[in-house]
């Protein structure tokens, strides 16, 4: 067995061991990260299709005050028959309890508005909302939704008694057409999440490796240990950054196979289904563009870890590496910000915008060699500074 | 066998610039012999066993272990000794056995050659009883039997112990020292540093009383005791190391 081999076999097996470990790579994505995306779209549903408890009192449901409307007993009866609001009985303080959340909205019939629709008079309907408070404004949104239906309504029956047409007041229709494949369709959509989500876990996963296998060693005492074998340094490194690009990956994967299972189980509990499909061809693309920039992550947090005399400064280091990691990859993920050549070489946008071209099936060739070699030679770079630093006394022995 | 010649290590200090840990030091360690570098902590002991060991590099100088040029040929001077101090601590998650057989690996051991030597190292230190514990879980005696274990998983000819008591109990020192003593009987070069005369005085063939970064005096008690004209090592010390030879 090669001296990395026998490096790479002994650090696993001690990573393995670590509780810590196991929480960072194994627990988190498999388990917290998907029940709390379950958790979070669980609790979004609930609010956004807020159902009553009893559909006869129509108790639970968003509570809305219904102000006048004694003389037009048609609008009131369908806006009941609508069974999503609690309608409550009219209260002077109307404006207080919409500020205080007690109830949604308050919706104003005005006096004789059966009467002023059938006389074909011009009347109007006043809704009261909290503005920017989101029950609110979703209940807003559904009660312009019923009123502009029964508008609707209203027109296609004076059209019909005047026995004029629909076009009259519909000249044409417009149409929106897809002409996108599905493939591209959902490229659009996991074009956005996917390498942000690949990139953060791929960073998550190597920090607590990589600071346990060099400051933490640094702190523990057996990195004199180590430094006693006859093996060489670059050997010794190359082990360690091999045993965190694998942490790094498996954090990926499991992350992303985990949320994928998770999403798909709650699709089928009957969630609106996200426009997702993935083909094995675009997720191998990905992952294979990942393994530079999964290197590069591995071999910088190794370095940095190498440098930091103690794990607490290590992390010190690393939290700040993270955020600096989250703008190109949120900024990727805008809308409208395409492949450019000039963007080819900063490292982690590069790779965000080609998982983009990769999932919706567009990505010229000259785009994947750029982005892979120069990101591959950052990479190398990383690993060579790693190295260097290994073999600095200065460095290993900072006190 | 060890030889130093002008053995120099300079570090930089940013605040207090250049540091002279280690100044010009010549000595000679023969197989078969245990030689003691005596002297007060920051004279210099750990700076120079470091460097023959090859986990610093010698601003000047030189030095060869087994014949192996410390500075251009550091893999087989490494390969060639067994390093103990108490900056080298073991692995909490690994077991004793583990700890121990990483280290055979890495020395390049086959298991065919490694798994015997492991058994009957475990055997003669006593660490049957503890060899699938994790060494977390180890008292400091254990612990530093299974330190001894991996120093000698490669039957390195030459050892180098940098104050292998310290923090000891007495029983756990005396299976220490007698382990010293052992490699020497066997034929093994050994060089080891302490600040505790009683244990030089008992184990050294040879002793360097290293002080300020130099050695000031050096031979066998005998020759020292000629040299100061003291007879206890305590007295010895104090008279070289206060400049008064």
């Amino acid at each position: 067995m090669s001296p990395i081999a026998i490096v790479y076999r002994k650090e696993l097996r001690d990573l393995l061991r670590d509780w810590r470990t196991i929480m960072s790579m194994i627990i988190v994505p498999v388990l917290v990260v998907p029940l709390l995306i379950c958790g979070v779209l669980k609790i979004v549903n609930k609010t956004l299709n807020e159902k009553p408890k009893n559909e006869k009192t129509m108790e639970g449901a968003p509570k809305v005050m219904l102000l006048g409307g004694e003389n037009s007993p048609d609008s009131v009866a369908a806006l009941r028959q609508l069974k999503k609001f609690d309608l409550v009985p009219a209260s002077a303080d109307y404006t207080n309890l919409i500020s205080s959340k007690e109830i949604r909205a308050a919706v104003e019939i005005p006096p004789d508005f059966d009467a002023a629709v059938e006389g074909e008079r011009k009347t109007a309907i006043r809704i009261y909302t909290y503005e920017g408070e989101p029950k609110s404004m979703l209940v807003r949104q559904q009660l312009e939704e019923f009123f502009r239906r029964r508008a609707e309504e209203v027109v296609r029956r004076r059209l019909l008694a005047h026995k004029l047409p629909e076009t009259l007041v519909t000249p044409f229709e417009i149409k929106p057409t897809n002409v996108a494949s599905p493939k591209q369709v959902s490229g659009v959509v996991l074009g956005m999440i996917l390498p942000y989500l690949m990139i953060i876990m791929c960073l998550t996963g190597a920090i607590y490796p990589s600071v346990d296998l060099t400051a933490g060693e640094k702190e523990r005492g057996t990195l004199e240990t180590l430094l006693t074998s006859p093996v060489a340094r670059t050997q010794l490194v190359l082990g360690k950054v091999l045993v965190v690009l694998t942490a790094s990956l498996a954090t990926a994967a499991l992350t992303i196979t985990s949320n994928s299972l998770a999403l798909a189980f709650f699709n089928s509990g009957g969630f609106a289904k996200l426009p997702v499909t993935l083909s094995p061809l675009a997720l191998a693309g990905v992952c294979a563009v990942m393994m530079p920039l999964a290197v590069l992550i591995s071999s910088l947090t190794v370095a940095v870890g190498l440098f930091a005399r103690s794990s607490k400064e290590a992390n010190t280091y690393l939290q700040p590496m993270l955020l600096l990691a989250i703008i190109p990859a949120v900024i990727a993920a805008l809308p409208g910000v395409d492949f450019k050549y000039g963007l080819a070489f900063i490292p982690i946008l590069n790779i965000s915008l080609l998982c983009k071209e990769l999932l919706t099936g567009l990505c010229p060739w000259g785009h994947i060699v750029v982005v892979f070699g120069s990101t591959s030679l950052y990479a190398a770079l990383a690993v060579a500074a790693a190295v260097a630093l290994f073999k600095r006394e200065s460095v290993l022995f900072r006190t | 066998m060890i030889e130093a010649r002008a053995l120099t290590k300079v570090f930089s200090d940013r605040k207090r610039g250049p540091i002279r840990a280690l100044d010009g030091v010549d000595f000679r360690c023969e197989p078969g012999r245990i030689f003691g570098l005596l002297g007060v902590n920051g004279a210099g002991k750990t700076t120079c066993l470091r460097m023959l060991a090859t986990i610093l590099r010698p601003t000047s100088g030189a030095a060869t272990v087994q014949g192996f040029d410390i500075a251009n040929e550091s893999q087989q001077v490494r390969a060639s000794i067994g390093f103990l101090s108490t900056a080298t601590a073991l692995y909490g998650r690994l077991t004793a056995f583990e700890m121990v057989e990483y280290f055979g690996r890495l020395h390049g051991l086959e298991d065919s050659v490694l798994h015997p030597r492991i058994d009957a190292l475990f055997h003669t230190l006593g660490m049957n009883e503890f060899r699938d514990r994790r060494c977390d879980k180890l008292s400091t005696g254990m612990k530093q039997k299974t330190s001894i274990a991996r120093t000698l998983v490669h039957d390195p000819p030459v050892m180098i112990f940098d104050e292998p008591t310290l923090g000891l109990d007495v029983l756990t020192a005396r299976t220490v020292l007698g382990f010293i003593r052992d490699c020497g009987q066997r034929g093994k070069t050994v060089i080891f540093s302490t600040h505790v005369m009683s244990e030089a005085e008992r184990l050294c063939d040879a002793i360097g009383i290293i002080h300020g970064g130099r050695i000031l005096a050096h031979g066998s008690l005998a020759e020292l005791r000629q040299q100061t004209g003291e007879e206890r090592l305590e007295d010895i010390f104090v008279k070289v190391a206060e400049g008064h030879i």
